[in-house]
């Protein structure tokens, strides 16, 4: 956990002989404690309290890196709350295959080709994992292998297994599953040989816990928990616990990242507990089943849960087309903040009524408040309206305002002197009422 | 040394707050529901049990929309004509709440008939929503709280601009009302100051502080609610009210569940991602302290009853 500028204090000299460049130790301390200053502007500090600071600066969570072609990171993170502050790394999607399964790889490459868009990012699935079920192990890796450069996670039971398995994987960082109390030592030896990272399942946070620390003991760093657990109800209580242990005690035997195992109670249930993984806590979440549509609601469900709630999300400006306009059909304005353009966009397209729906850049605010602040005027609106050539895709020159900007009206007509300016409904919900009877 | 697990001990809890009147206390239910009563964060069993698990509500409408998506027309078929039938499906699809959604189109009195006709078919609480236009849902939900006066149903949507209407109606006729805000935690309290202080008891009032779909906002809406929950438990009493949500409403309208056409080939099997869309929407609500769910679909119904069964199983 940080540390406050006072706890950091009563660890400096206490001499304030400003070779630091601040005038007293306090002040340094505090900007110590701001992260705006590195400790080694100090000559003096001990290297007892060098050691203290450096722990009281690594993570709560973790850092746990998966490498490939491609990476995955999982951990980092330092809230309960997306609204504290963000959440950093989006869990990784992984679909899951068994070795006796003779389509495995053909699986694989079906769910690695898969791309979709959302507001402009492609997402896709971050990498796979195979289990040993008999069969083939080491062929059936070498065939996912073969279908795809993504990370992968080995599961299998026989140490000996996964040794062969990740040694066809040399300079990759596998993901092996996983060491329990019984089996570590071997687990954490083959781990260390592959520098793999390596599950650890436990019957509760205190048998976790006793574990990671034996595995860091043999010199495993990079450790995923399993947190066990048989329902929705234990795994939300579980992470909630192993999330606040890391990050409000700064429990570093359980600071590590968490995986999840969505269609263990059947692929009826996998969308629901996938779902719950995303928002609460999961660092890696496993799905037994690859279908596009479900693929692309978890992605998205991941992104927005991810999404930093101290950037509001913007939308690009430009002029975008819904239903299908045509040149007589209506110009709609409107900004860039993503949900006012998401209010706008969907009730125009539920209506089904065609228009041109010119979105300005407005610095990524809400029509109110980019206008209160400056954002939203007529010179920018005329300056959207002319840089997106509207006037060339429309036959009639006819502008529609947000109603909340009536006052923009005559400046906009100014700017805008051959075209009719409108003002339209205060509410994107009444949109389609206006567009049909005003409109005509 | 066993880890101590930390827990939080909170001051403040959300008050309960009961839909509809039986027979004894009054109206002509064949159940009451109620909701709210948390004095921890959703689910967290191992610092206080969930003493009233959330509730899903089915949407139905007083007349045919000609606007839904047609993978709805096909589960409801033509029991969307008839209220009185659409009701008792969606009684029997597993609802527990019926919410009527009145139109533009209704009259006064038509609008009358259609409340009485579903009070008739069904045993369950309802909760009434106007057509969403602050003048019209007054003209409408007046006489609807006074034909219906003591059957406690819930009275949406009341704004900032229309709720000292819709309050004094509800306080005249021992009704509830559904508190809704734009996805603003200040906005949410202010409302409910206002209606409280215009004498309604906050065990009458149920907040719906709004949300997105998956994909169009979702995460505004969960932070608010979370944020609203967190405020409640601290001992804010103007938050301390239960959560009706609308991921029904919010799903079918983004393109992901309403049409099958035109759309990216990435976007997969049309019904199942309609259902993944409105389940998932609902799911990361009830994650974040959601208690009345309202839906449209009868698959999705199941999907998050199931769900809560399991989050609040001890």
């Amino acid at each position: 956990m940080a540390l406050s500028g006072i706890q950091i204090y009563k660890m400096l000299p206490q001499t304030n002989c400003k070779e630091c460049g601040f005038p007293t130790c306090l002040a340094f301390a505090m900007k110590l404690a701001a992260k705006q200053v590195e400790l080694s502007a100090c000559p003096y500090v001990s290297d007892a309290s060098k050691k203290q600071l450096a722990e009281s600066a690594a993570p709560p969570i973790r850092l746990v890196t998966l490498k490939a072609g491609t990476e995955v990171k999982a951990g980092n993170e330092v809230v309960m709350f997306r609204h504290e502050k963000t959440f950093y790394n989006k869990p990784g999607v992984f679909i899951r295959v068994k070795a006796s399964d003779a389509d495995a790889a053909k699986k694989v490459a079906a769910a690695d080709a898969y791309k979709v868009n959302y507001v402009g990012m492609d997402f896709v699935i971050d990498g796979f994992a195979v289990e040993a079920d008999g069969g083939d192990f080491v062929g059936a890796v070498k065939a996912v292998r073969d279908a795809t450069k993504r990370p992968l996670i080995l599961i299998a039971k026989d140490v000996a297994l996964l040794d062969s398995a990740l040694s066809l994987l040399a300079g990759e960082s596998a993901l092996i599953y996983s060491a329990d109390a019984s089996n570590y030592e071997a687990f954490a030896d083959v781990a260390k040989k592959h520098k793999a990272s390596l599950v650890v399942t436990g019957d509760s946070l205190d048998a976790l816990a006793d574990l990671t620390q034996k595995i860091q003991a043999k010199g495993v760093e990079d450790i995923v928990l399993d947190l066990g657990g048989k329902n929705l109800s234990e795994w939300l209580q579980r992470s909630t616990q192993a999330r606040r242990l890391a990050i409000k005690s700064n429990f570093r035997a359980l600071g590590y990242p968490v995986i999840f195992f969505a269609g263990q109670n059947g692929a009826a249930k996998e969308p629901v507990y996938a779902a719950q993984a995303i928002s609460k806590y999961a660092g890696f979440v496993v799905l037994d089943t690859f279908t596009p549509e479900l693929a692309y609601a978890l992605l998205v469900l991941r992104e927005n849960i991810y999404t930093d709630p101290q950037k509001p999300i913007q939308v690009q400006p430009g002029i975008y087309e819904i239903n299908s306009p045509k040149p007589e059909s209506p110009v709609l304005i409107t900004t860039n903040f993503s949900i006012t353009y998401f209010a706008v966009a969907n009730e125009v397209e539920g209506s089904g009524l065609p228009a041109w729906l010119v979105v300005c850049d407005a610095e990524g605010m809400s029509v109110l408040t980019a206008w209160a602040a400056g954002k939203f005027d007529a010179e920018r609106i005329a300056k959207a309206i002319k840089s997106f050539n509207v006037a060339d895709k429309v036959s009639k020159k006819r502008v529609v305002l947000p109603g909340h900007v009536a006052v923009l009206s005559g400046e906009l007509e100014a700017e805008l002197p051959d075209w009719e300016i409108r003002v339209g409904p205060r509410e994107a919900v009444d949109l389609p009422g206006f567009m049909k009877q005003a409109l005509n | 040394m066993p880890i101590e697990i930390p827990k939080d001990k909170w001051p403040g809890s959300v008050k309960k707050v009961t839909l509809g009147a039986t027979t004894a206390e009054g109206g002509t239910r064949s159940r009451s529901v109620t909701v709210g009563g948390q004095t921890t964060l959703p689910y967290l069993l191992f610092e206080a049990p969930t003493p009233n698990k959330p509730v899903v509500a089915i949407e139905i409408k007083s007349h045919k929309p000609d606007d839904w998506s047609p993978l709805l027309g096909e589960v409801w078929g033509d029991a969307m004509n008839d209220p009185a039938q659409w009701a008792k499906k969606a009684e029997e699809a597993g609802a527990d709440i019926i919410v009527l959604a009145l139109t533009l189109a209704d009259s006064p009195e038509d609008a009358v008939k259609a409340v009485k006709s579903v009070l008739g078919a069904t045993g369950l609480p309802l909760i009434v929503w106007g057509p969403g236009q602050a003048e019209k849902d007054n003209d409408l939900l007046v006489p609807i709280a006074e034909a219906t006066k003591g059957e406690k149903i819930m009275l949406g949507i009341c704004e900032d601009k229309n709720y000292r209407t819709i309050v004094a109606t509800a306080m005249a006729n021992g009704h509830v009302v559904q508190a809704r805000t734009p996805m603003d935690v200040n906005l949410a309290k202010q409302l409910n100051i206002l209606i409280t202080d215009m004498g309604l008891p906050a065990d009458r009032v149920i907040m719906d502080p709004t949300t997105g779909a998956l994909g169009y906002g979702i995460e505004y809406g969960y932070s608010v609610m979370e944020r609203l929950r967190l405020a409640a438990l601290q001992g804010d009493g103007m938050t301390q009210l239960p959560m009706l949500v609308t991921p029904g409403f919010e799903a079918w309208k983004a393109k992901e569940s309403k049409v099958g056409e035109g759309v990216p080939e990435a976007w997969g099997d049309w019904k199942a991602r309609a259902i993944h869309w409105e389940t998932l929407t609902a799911m990361a609500l009830v994650e974040s302290g959601a208690d009345i769910i309202v839906l449209r679909h009868p698959e999705s119904v199941k999907r998050v009853k199931d769900a809560v069964e399991e989050l609040v199983a001890a």
